[in-house]
């Protein structure tokens, strides 16, 4: 990688997801690959976490404004699709990041080749109260604020929390 | 639209319109759009007919495009809180779904994007989505009923997630690159579809008298419209010969054997509703369609249609 990809690469490394905020593109795992073409030309891959996710727009500008502000002429902001983003993107750091900030991070994501199975029961998922770090805490809804997130409450501390869900 | 509002400079900072179409970075929702197919291979693969290859990702695309929007129709009435954002990220999961099959469509065959004035801003999805009309669209007709009460929705979305769900198991094959990654992506957000769509079934079938009377009117009601969806267009026939696309009769098996499991769950009876027929046998999939997708789109097009070189 030349020097001045590099230097695109910490920029780029440093833009945040607009609903997660604690988290940056690359800690999410959405951030595929910075490559800078010619003299000052940023091509950026990025890859989209849910088909409808509406913060791909924000995060799309955020890379724009934070890589021409560091000095790059032109930006070109790519959508991989494949391979789909799996929570398993996610860095050690970004999932740190999460669970400092309250939200509980995800465990490792189902398989998702073949057949998918029917579920009729609400997902087990081993997931600790990120305040107080009880492991007693119940479903309240699989579906949270945003698109990728579940609502949890602990039954010790009762606080209720977003848990980050496997996809 | 297309005129910025101007403010002389001294009134900007009073002005809480001044900066909204200058500067969109802070904005989630910009007022530029990006092409949501920008740097993916759109390339059509060998021996396959662009025109069979958009009609089939048009039918795809509309089917998630008209269900997102009745499953919308739910914000802020459903029963609860958990339940009304739950419907509207099926919602939304549906319409990221819709554009990306709508802008692969525009991108295999520019001839069936509709044409806007010269200088309008609305991408090709966009044109396809607020600018055809009812007889134009290719969806199922499961996905434009008029909705119904809570227990209507289960059983719809139950219904529809598990037809779709089973599809894209197998269009995750499709020799289109496009058509692979959204079916890959898709069966992701389509497994939590049916999933919470089954589980409140099973409790709805299990809850009060009531629920169950409900979820039984429900369940019949529109059990007429699930033989439609295994039936093979020409389109999709050429499309599945093509290595592009699945023909949903092959898929028929896997979907019910999944209903199934969710009929015994609630112990109910598979229906003996007869189907319902189509209008000379062409059906949603030959743009033959009921009344209520005319409403429908009257209500989601006006804005667009009234301002076709609308900025937003």
């Amino acid at each position: 990688m030349s020097r001045k990809a590099e230097r695109a690469r910490r920029v780029a490394e440093r833009v945040t997801d607009p609903e997660l905020p604690m988290l940056s593109l690359a800690d999410l795992g959405v951030l595929r690959d910075v490559d800078v073409v010619g003299d000052s030309h940023v091509v950026v891959d990025i890859t989209p976490t849910y088909s409808g996710c509406p913060a791909m727009a924000a995060m799309r500008d955020d890379l724009v404004r934070e890589l021409t502000g560091a000095g790059f002429d032109t930006v070109e902001v790519r959508v991989s699709l494949h391979p789909a983003w799996t929570t398993d993107w996610i860095t050690p750091a970004g999932r740190a990041a999460l669970a400092a900030a309250g939200i509980s991070p995800p465990g490792p994501a189902p398989s998702t080749s073949g057949p998918i199975p029917l579920s009729l029961l609400p997902t087990a998922r081993q997931v600790r109260c990120p305040q107080c770090g009880s492991p007693a805490t119940e479903l309240v809804s699989e579906f949270g604020s945003t698109a990728c997130k579940a609502q949890y409450r602990c039954t010790a501390c009762l606080e209720p929390f977003d848990h980050v869900k496997e996809i | 639209m297309t005129e910025h509002i101007h403010t002389s400079p001294e009134d900007e900072h009073e002005s809480a319109y001044s900066g909204l179409l200058v500067n969109d970075a802070h904005w989630a929702f910009g007022t530029d759009f990006e092409d949501p197919l920008a740097g993916v291979d759109t390339t059509i693969p060998d021996g396959v007919d662009a025109a069979t290859l958009a009609t089939y990702a048009l039918m795809l695309g509309d089917d998630s495009l008209v269900m997102s929007h009745r499953i919308s129709e739910w914000t802020s009435n459903a029963p609860d809180l958990e339940d009304d954002i739950a419907l509207s990220n099926i919602a939304l999961d549906l319409l990221g779904q819709a554009r990306l099959l709508l802008a692969r469509a525009a991108k295999a065959d520019e001839s069936i994007v509709p044409r806007l004035p010269e200088g309008s801003p609305a991408p090709p999805e966009d044109a396809l989505a607020f600018f055809r009309e009812a007889h134009q669209l290719r969806n199922v007709r499961l996905a434009e009923l008029v909705n119904g009460d809570f227990a209507e929705a289960t059983v719809r979305v139950l219904l529809f997630s598990v037809w779709r769900l089973a599809l894209f198991e197998r269009l995750r094959e499709s020799r289109d690159h496009v058509l692979a990654a959204v079916a890959a992506k898709g069966v992701k957000e389509l497994a939590y579809h049916r999933d919470y769509a089954a589980r409140w079934f099973v409790t709805l079938a299990h809850g009060t008298d009531e629920s169950r009377r409900r979820l039984l009117t429900a369940y019949d009601a529109l059990w007429p419209l699930w033989p439609e969806l295994f039936d093979t267009h020409p389109v999709e026939a050429a499309a599945a010969e093509a290595g592009v696309g699945v023909d949903p009769a092959t898929v028929r098996e896997a979907a019910e054997g999944v209903l199934d499991q969710v009929l015994a769950a609630a112990d109910i009876e598979r229906s003996e509703a007869p189907r319902r027929s189509g209008v000379l046998g062409r059906t949603g999939r030959d743009g033959m369609h009921g009344e209520p997708l005319s409403r429908m789109l009257a209500e989601m097009q006006s804005v667009a249609r009234a301002h076709p070189m609308g900025q937003w």
